[in-house]
């Protein structure tokens, strides 16, 4: 479905894309990890028809740079950094929507599920809200419409735990008809989120892999915690997950989001010395 | 073409927001409320009284301000927003990319023309109700000449916004347009050729390739129509193109020139690596 056929990028005398050679094909959740510099932008870039190269980049076929309109139809985008856009929310979701061929209350739909409610910033302009509210609107943007192909850089690095959930959620029920490529430094991040990682160093791909598909993306987790004594640090961390304490604030029970586990685990590592006892339940209740 | 009027909304609504705008519709709007609070309507220079003085001297400020003004914001705004993101997130949706670039350029366009014209019309408007009397076709003329003004300065920006790929490197090359064409004003040709070191005829046709030139000499022929001030060359320039010739050319060729420097741009565009 996805094709790249030794994509050569250069920027100057430097290389930035060194002979690429991948395909994805429909349903894959491909995980595309590397460090900063490797060349996972520019792929990006390449793949959105923004960048010129050599060798070839289709989807279905066609070239995004020479059918821009037909293939990124079926493309939704989601940037790392949100792009600065002083028009205000409904603008941006109206024109959107508008070159999209989607009706802008399924993008309400998707924000509202993802927790923010456009019509109390409809006029409030896009670059004044919140890392997190630009985040979820930039989301339901790309989901809010029938995209065959979701390529997300970094989508959830600005989302609370409870957004995360319901955006795991909202891609389990997209896994079916299309293809995703997920973008991170960090394979922690994605990993539950995938079935293959492509890694990315120096622009070359250094490594190509399946992995199991063990963890749903709408599987969820019954976590319990027991700490030694109270620690208002910790307390703070967990309740930003949404667990509620008993006995005393030292026993602490919520839910997680089964592809969050990891980042879950690596925020209790922090207080590992306070932890007494952990256990994790899948699907439980 | 739905396209393309969607990338003009959203552009328009853009620069609405923005602070440039405000500071340009200001200056503006403050030219001809400064002129009527000076009582330029009511002083006589080259027997021009009325709202005619008014027009004339407006029209002299606005070209001196206006290039530079369209320059700086459209290569700031185009290669800021390409600088920040704006164009990585927007030219990911399924819009072509002429609707794109000639959507910028209306929306723009409108969005630079509107408060100059709108300070004329609020001045006719105000003359109309002071009970004096407006010179409609200089009016006309004028709207046209600040019309094609706008569209010519707006094609070479668009043009510098693509050459560019940095905010700085645009902004400079901007300030140098201007500064180039700022050197070849007659004063400074007159300069040259009375020095000997530039034959008249170059003087002359560098000053007809001049758009800048070629607005201050429009706007002279309509209170000077021998172009007496100008001195010698007026000859060469009645000669060419008689009065009305020489009105006609002041539009079409800065239109032109405009327009061709935007498809230029607009070509570069679309070859080159978009965000």
């Amino acid at each position: 479905m996805i094709r790249f056929q030794n994509v050569v990028k250069n920027f100057r005398r430097a290389r930035v894309l060194d002979g690429i050679s991948l395909d994805i094909e429909l349903g894959e959740r491909v995980a595309l990890i590397g460090s900063n510099g490797a060349g996972k932008t520019t792929l990006i870039r390449c793949l959105l028809g923004e960048y010129t190269h050599d060798g070839t980049v289709t989807i279905d076929g066609l070239d995004p740079r020479g059918k821009r309109t037909a293939v990124l139809g079926t493309i939704g985008f989601v940037p790392q950094l949100p792009p600065p856009l002083k028009m205000p929310v409904g603008q941006l979701i109206d024109f959107s929507a508008a070159l999209c061929g989607t009706e802008p209350e399924r993008i309400h739909g998707i924000a509202g599920r993802l927790g923010l409610e456009v019509e109390g910033i409809r006029s409030r302009q896009f670059v004044r809200l919140s890392g997190g509210m630009k985040q979820k609107l930039l989301i339901a943007i790309a989901l809010g419409r029938d995209a065959r192909v979701l390529v997300m850089d970094e989508p959830a690095a600005n989302l609370d735990p409870e957004a995360r959930k319901i955006f795991f959620d909202l891609l389990a029920e997209r896994q079916n008809d299309a293809t995703m490529l997920i973008s991170s430094h960090r394979l922690d991040e994605v990993s539950a989120l995938v079935n293959r990682v492509v890694e990315m160093d120096m622009g070359k791909i250094v490594l190509d892999d399946k992995v199991a598909d063990d963890v749903a993306l709408s599987d969820t987790l019954a976590c319990r915690i027991v700490i030694k004594r109270f620690e208002p640090a910790f307390a703070k961390a967990v309740a930003a997950w949404k667990f509620a304490a008993s006995d005393g604030e030292l026993v602490w029970d919520g839910r997680i989001a089964g592809p969050d586990r990891l980042r879950f685990l690596g925020m209790i590592s922090r207080y590992s010395a306070l932890v007494s006892d952990i256990s994790l339940t899948e699907n439980a209740g | 073409m739905k396209q393309l009027w969607l990338t003009a909304r959203l552009d328009i609504v853009e620069s609405l927001r923005a602070r440039w705008f405000q500071i340009y519709t200001l200056v503006f709007g403050g030219i001809v409320a400064l002129l009527f609070l000076f009582g330029l309507t009511e002083s006589r220079v080259l027997g021009f009284i009325g709202l005619s003085r008014l027009l004339v001297t407006y029209i002299q400020l606005t070209m001196a301000i206006l290039p530079i003004f369209v320059l700086i914001t459209t290569v700031r705004s185009v290669a800021g927003d390409r600088e920040a993101g704006v164009f990585e997130y927007l030219l990911s949706l399924p819009v072509s990319l002429s609707a794109w670039f000639w959507g910028k350029i209306v929306g723009r366009y409108l969005v630079v023309f509107a408060p100059v014209f709108l300070a004329m019309l609020g001045a006719v408007g105000w003359a109309t109700f002071k009970d004096i009397e407006v010179p409609w076709s200089m009016f006309g003329y004028y709207t046209a000449l600040l019309a094609v003004m706008a569209m010519c300065f707006l094609g070479i920006g668009m043009l510098i916004s693509a050459i560019a790929r940095s905010t700085d490197i645009a902004q400079g090359a901007a300030f140098m347009v201007w500064l180039f064409l700022l050197l070849f004003l007659d004063l400074i040709l007159l300069g040259v050729m009375i020095q000997g070191k530039v034959a008249p005829e170059i003087a002359v046709t560098l000053a007809l390739a001049n758009p800048l030139q070629v607005f201050r000499t429009a706007a002279l022929a309509l209170f000077d129509p021998q172009l007496i001030v100008l001195g010698p060359s007026a000859y060469v320039i009645l000669d060419l193109f008689g009065v009305t010739g020489y009105k006609i050319f002041a539009l079409a060729y800065p239109a032109a020139l405009g327009l061709i420097s935007a498809t230029i741009g607009y070509l570069l565009f679309r070859r080159g690596d978009l965000p």
